[in-house]
């Protein structure tokens, strides 16, 4: 297969970014799209061997986020095609293949775009706020050593499976990169509710939304006005509804004050 | 120098050695604990659960990671499970058993004393687990469920559905977070340690390349913990995450530290297929579905014939042409041997021709009699998310057809020699996780690697830390501006300026390509000492090659993946050359070790217990100079040693 890609170069933080379109050839199907990346950057070094090209101020091998490439690190995060993640429904960048493209096609690779995660170099940028959101309150306060047996309190099936599909959250940041606003609520909801649901994490539910919320809107995460565009591109399938059982957690939290 | 090799294990019952160590321990008091500062290398399961635990003690952590987030370390991609001797089954589990199956498991090649500990801390990890709020499965009545795993005829494997590692580290992400909040922690991502610094003999801080702005940094402490994984990247494809190195690890080796058993490499049986030449990675699907599914290969040419040109369709295959070669060759144990075992009859029936993809290396993993057997919905429960990833990724659903897997690298048990207090050969260097040796001897038990993690991090390592730094808390805080700092930011300098300057041809995973077809073709899943002669000039040439022709786009200062990449390369070269070394050295079958002229006339492996029963730990004696080997001899005392065996 062959393609035309038109890729987001930016040199670092400060400097103004802009589109460089290249064309890559001899791609198998079955190549995802990341691999297909690789290809690229193998080609970009080579011709950046070149003296002339140098002379052009040749950009070089395209800088983008990755690691296990099996879906589950959540480093990967690139906008494809106006969609976070690509048009495959469910999937992260590094499990997208290139059979969902069509041969010849143009495809058009951007970073994630928000005010809260600020570009470091062509398709990375930093998502180091999420962090700050945890650490505002994204845990059970349990010492090591200081816990019971694991049975003693039960926790029936089903509740558990639903804590369990909030905690699948990959914290790539696609829900914020798709919103109109740029909110993190689904990422945070899907904290909150995981917790929240849990026998273990109810003490602190009210004041670890609040916190949370509050580091949220200090880092200029914007407001949820329920779109639902995040659930449908979440590459987890994580349900809005874990926003609303953020609402409540945030509103008791109020009431209480 | 062998008296370095003191393992200190403590004398006694085997079931007391831990806490008479404990009693032995010196204290550190809570006010002498705020003067003393401990660097953690790496955030996986044992570096964030041990900055964590640390931080919570009262000491002063700074935390390192590569990654843009702790979170995004490769325990995260753990599927299958926790082993904990909880016996909540009742089907006789107890630590003894967790213990024995482990001492088994890896083929007689690990310590008795590590390993009892690691059985006897399990289940206090799981009710840590639950209580930072990990969703692991439940049963109806609201228990924990388990699942079983290969090596092991008991259910003691704990899981979040397919996804426990990333649960285990989210917890272990959160007990961390809440330290950084609190301000013991302090956490440096997008940074890579490049060199540990020595003063005096102990290991005292570390040289990082921030690697958003290119720039050398500084850091100094009263210990160093390094928890930066294995080096299965060695050989290009594999499944460990692309950054997965083992750079830190080999740092240490440079700086004194010795490097045990390099050879032990885990091949783990169920992985997808290599599709072309274009992958650069190789993903793994979970030994889980080894419970329910079943590996088989057509018993006759003709079917593979005929599957190669898709002629036929492998359900379209009736049962008495199939061979389940590890029913008929393991009747005991079955599909669930262990991975080394699995992973060789596989190769045994690709290499004589019944392999069933166009490249003749795939073998089946069928789970149509386990949906006759449980139904859909019971098995969507257990193996729902893998079906789906399995489907994404090739195409095929193994609801209709089975799915088609192979063997890769996963996993290495060797790494940097440590004591019974988790210590390297240099004081104050401590090593935990993948990066140590110490627990898993030839071959590791799926579901333990998670398991010895989280124990070294959270309940060994916090406790065995302190008898070093209790006579730390008066020497005054580490000056990075001193001659040893000079000298090893120096050499980085100096290292990374050389790479730059090559100005060759070929870039860094081109070569680095080249370097694991000679890992997998004489350093890997079967090997021979004229193999291994083989791969140790060929890695000499190549390491010329990379030094004489790399092509290095970009500059230091500015966010530079080639370069990271570059200076990880330089590394695997000399460690794919120790692995060879080491294989070379251990002329026996043993674990994922297998060499061709040590077997039985079954083709099992052929273990040398009168010649090989030590750990082969390796010292680096300078550069293109062959490094000195130190036995430490294995002893046990409280088990019968044997031939593995996973047939009756």
């Amino acid at each position: 297969m062959e393609f035309n890609l038109k890729i987001w170069r930016q040199e670092n933080a400060k400097a103004k970014g802009h589109f460089e379109t290249y064309h890559i050839s001899g791609i198998e199907e079955d190549a995802s799209f990341l691999e297909m990346l690789d290809i690229l950057n193998e080609q970009l070094i080579r011709e950046g061997q070149d003296p002339v090209a140098f002379e052009k101020g040749h950009s070089g091998p395209v800088s983008f986020d990755h690691d296990c490439r099996e879906g589950i690190c959540g480093a990967c995060s690139l906008y494809i095609d106006g969609r976070a993640h690509g048009p495959d429904d469910h999937v992260t960048t590094c499990q997208l293949f290139m059979r969902h493209f069509k041969d010849g096609a143009t495809i058009t690779v951007e970073p994630w775009r928000s005010a809260a995660f600020p570009v470091i170099k062509d398709l990375v940028v930093d998502r180091g706020a999420f962090d700050k959101i945890l650490q505002a309150g994204g845990f059970i306060s349990v010492r090591t050593g200081s816990a019971q047996d694991a049975n003693n309190i039960l926790i029936p099936h089903d509740t558990a499976e639903k804590s369990m599909d909030a905690a699948a959250c990959i914290g790539c940041g696609a829900c914020v990169a798709t919103c109109k606003n740029g909110s993190a609520m689904l990422f945070v909801g899907a904290r909150v509710s995981s917790l929240a649901l849990l026998p273990q994490g109810r003490p602190e539910a009210a004041a670890r939304a609040r916190a949370m919320v509050a580091k949220m809107d200090e880092l200029g995460f914007g407001n949820c006005t329920n779109t639902r565009a995040c659930e449908m591109e979440c590459p987890k399938g994580i349900s809005v509804d874990h926003i609303a059982r953020l609402n409540r957690e945030f509103l008791k939290a109020k009431f209480r004050q | 120098m062998a008296d370095k090799l003191i393992s200190k294990i403590p004398d006694g019952p085997l079931a007391e050695k831990w806490t008479k160590r404990k009693s032995e321990i010196r204290l550190v008091s809570p006010n002498n604990k705020r003067k003393l500062e401990i660097i953690v290398v790496g955030t996986g399961l044992g570096g964030a659960s041990a900055a964590a635990s640390l931080g919570e003690l009262g000491y002063n952590v700074k935390v390192f990671c590569i990654s843009d987030s702790p979170r995004r370390a490769h325990s995260i991609a753990a599927q299958g499970g926790i082993n904990a001797a909880k016996n909540y089954q009742n089907d006789n589990d107890s630590v003894y058993r967790l213990f024995y199956d482990t001492i088994k498991g890896g083929d007689y090649r690990s310590r008795e004393a590590n390993v009892y500990r690691l059985a006897e801390v399990s289940a206090a990890i799981i009710d840590q687990c639950v209580a930072q709020g990990i969703p692991f499965a439940r049963e109806y009545g609201g228990y924990l469920a388990n699942r079983s795993f290969g090596g092991v005829q008991v259910s003691r494997t704990f899981y979040a559905r397919g996804q426990t590692g990333q649960q285990l580290l989210l917890g272990a992400y959160a007990a961390l977070n809440r330290q950084i909040a609190a301000g013991t922690v302090t956490s440096y991502p997008r940074h890579e340690m490049l060199d540990l610094v020595i003063i005096n003999g102990q290991a005292k801080g570390i040289i990082a390349r921030n690697l958003v702005t290119g720039k050398l940094e500084r850091f100094g402490a009263h210990a160093v913990v390094i928890a930066t994984g294995g080096y299965g990247n060695t050989y290009f494809l594999s499944t460990n995450a692309m950054n997965s190195n083992g750079s830190a690890a080999w740092q240490c080796y440079k700086k004194g530290a010795y490097f045990a058993n390099p050879c032990f490499a885990q091949i783990h049986p169920t992985c997808i297929p290599r599709h072309g030449d274009q992958q650069c990675k190789l993903t793994l699907m979970s030994e889980s579905l080894r419970n329910d599914g079943r590996i088989w290969v057509p018993n006759n040419f003709d079917d593979v014939h005929k599957l190669r040109s898709h002629d036929i369709k492998a359900s379209e295959i009736p049962e008495e042409r199939r061979d389940y070669y590890l029913e008929r060759r393991y009747p005991a144990f079955g599909n669930l041997v262990p991975r080394d075992v699995a992973s060789r009859a596989a190769k045994e029936r690709c290499d004589a021709g019944y392999g069933v993809n166009e490249t003749g290396q795939a073998v089946f993993l069928d789970f149509s009699d386990a949906i006759k057997r449980l139904g859909h919905q019971r098995v969507a429960e257990r193996y729902g998310n893998l079906f789906d990833m399995y489907e994404k990724i090739t195409g095929s659903s193994p609801w209709e057809e089975p799915m088609m897997i192979y063997p890769a690298i996963h996993y290495t048990m060797g790494g940097i020699w440590v004591d019974y207090d988790l210590q390297t050969t240099v004081p104050g260097l401590y090593a935990i996780g993948e990066a140590n040796f110490s627990d898993h001897g030839g071959n590791r038990l799926g579901a333990s690697a998670l398991m010895q993690g989280l124990a070294d991090g959270y309940f060994i390592l916090p406790v065995t830390i302190g008898d070093y730094l209790s006579h730390k808390f008066s020497e005054p805080k580490t000056d990075i501006k001193s001659a040893e700092f000079d000298e090893a930011e120096k050499e980085v300098q100096e290292k990374i300026d050389k790479l730059f300057s090559i100005k060759g041809h070929q870039s860094v995973d081109s070569i680095h390509k080249k370097l694991g077809n000679i890992m997998w073709d004489y350093v890997g899943m079967a090997r021979t000492e004229e193999g291994l002669k083989k791969a140790i000039k060929e890695i000499d040439e190549l390491k010329k090659e990379f030094w004489s022709d790399l092509c290095l786009p970009g500059t230091q200062y500015e966010f530079n993946q080639e370069l990271e990449k570059a200076l990880r390369l330089a590394d695997f070269l000399e460690i794919g050359k120790l692995m060879a070394y080491d294989a070379l050295n251990r002329e026996e079958s043993c674990g994922g070790h297998f060499r061709e002229e040590s077997q039985t006339e079954e083709g099992e492996a052929k273990r040398d217990d009168e010649n090989f029963m030590y750990v082969a730990a390796w010292e680096y004696k300078g550069e293109d100079k062959k490094p000195e080997l130190h036995k430490e001899p294995l002893q046990y005392e409280f088990i019968e040693v044997k031939t593995r065996n996973y047939k009756d």
